[in-house]
């Protein structure tokens, strides 16, 4: 059954151009659900199972002959499972910000986890955001929006204390989502007045306090 | 039967997934991901969900009926299974799941056993139920 007669934007009216996601999961589902939230909102998707084949397509596996391909299939944002066999998504994570070609790409870390250490550990290691599985439609949107407005990796110390903050705060509701006020690390504009909008929390899944 | 009555029979299909906690939010989520270029998408998702975790229960299977159980193995197979379970919204099999880490967890291997029937059960359940949902939805659209 159709429910998607309130789709999102129309890809080919949209005047913004068109990002290339480079999605990394080793689950089939997943990988099949991610792809289709961001071509949805309206990106290019290539989706590889491992960290091993992520690196290979960014050219960052030694082999000099990619480095040509890469320049041409430029990759906006990456986004990438924690927990994966072989290399986890914190070690894909850290390999592209120690590269020099590829460290101002910026990454998200999905996990089905909501492990406060871990996200600490992946957002000081330099990831944009960590999303809790299942990702959502708004999460995606969130990404995009912030990857459109030339969203640039800024994590600095005080930018992680906010995030931190927010998923602390978030705890305490038994709500899923949250409204955000401005102290979001994605918004591009740091000085930006408090958001009444419904922007989605950072992190925006808790685990519920009741269970249905 | 018309139209509008095969509507509202398929309406009442879908609510009583959610009603009787067989499916959650995230189903929902998939939903809205279709459009007139993908209107089968969920099905898709389920039939994949299906396919691709058929193995990981075998192999499940198999681990369960070793002396001594491994645990960790078991945890780890199970936190895999648990995520595409979470990616489809199959509530009920997922709640199985968490169970069947707790179990794997206290070390429990009768716990974990019993608990991997009952799994199976919710997700022979589930398929069965989805299987005739979609059909529905499939001969609803034909009338379109």
């Amino acid at each position: 059954m159709a429910v998607g007669d309130k789709m999102v934007d129309d890809c080919s009216s949209s005047a913004a151009p068109e990002l290339h996601v480079l999605a990394v999961d080793d689950s089939l589902v997943d990988r099949k659900v991610i792809e289709r939230l961001l071509k949805i909102s309206c990106c290019k998707v290539t989706a590889v199972e491992s960290g091993s084949r992520a690196l290979q397509y960014l050219g960052l596996d030694g082999d000099k002959s990619n480095s040509v391909g890469f320049d041409a299939l430029k990759v906006n944002l990456i986004v990438t499972d924690y927990s994966m066999p072989g290399m986890t998504g914190f070690e894909l994570l850290k390999k592209i910000k120690e590269s020099s070609k590829l460290k101002e790409i910026p990454v998200v870390v999905m996990s089905s986890e909501n492990i406060l250490t871990r996200i600490d550990r992946c957002l000081e290691e330099g990831a944009e955001d960590f999303l809790l599985k299942p990702v959502k439609l708004a999460d995606v949107k969130r990404l995009t929006d912030f990857v459109l407005k030339g969203g640039v990796s800024k994590n600095d110390g005080a930018c992680m204390n906010r995030k931190r903050k927010l998923l602390d705060d978030s705890s305490s509701s038994s709500a899923d989502s949250v409204s955000l006020s401005s102290s979001s690390p994605l918004s591009s504009d740091s000085e930006s007045s408090p958001r009444h909008s419904s922007t989605p929390h950072l992190i925006s899944k808790r685990p519920r306090l009741s269970s249905s | 039967m018309d139209r509008n009555q095969m509507n509202r029979q398929l309406a009442n299909m879908r609510k009583a997934l959610f009603d009787q906690g067989y499916l959650d939010e995230q189903f929902v989520q998939l939903e809205e991901l279709q459009d007139d270029a993908n209107p089968n998408f969920v099905e898709e998702v389920v039939t994949l969900f299906y396919r691709d975790s058929a193995r990981l229960i075998q192999t499940m299977d198999q681990t369960l009926e070793r002396n001594p159980l491994d645990f960790a193995k078991l945890d780890n197979n199970m936190h895999q299974f648990t995520g595409s379970c979470s990616s489809i919204g199959a509530k009920k099999v997922k709640h199985e799941c968490s169970q069947f880490r707790e179990y794997c967890r206290q070390r429990n291997g009768e716990g974990c056993r019993r608990t991997f029937q009952q799994m199976k059960k919710e997700y022979a359940i589930l398929k069965k139920k989805l299987e005739v949902y979609f059909q529905y939805v499939r001969q609803v659209a034909l009338l379109k």
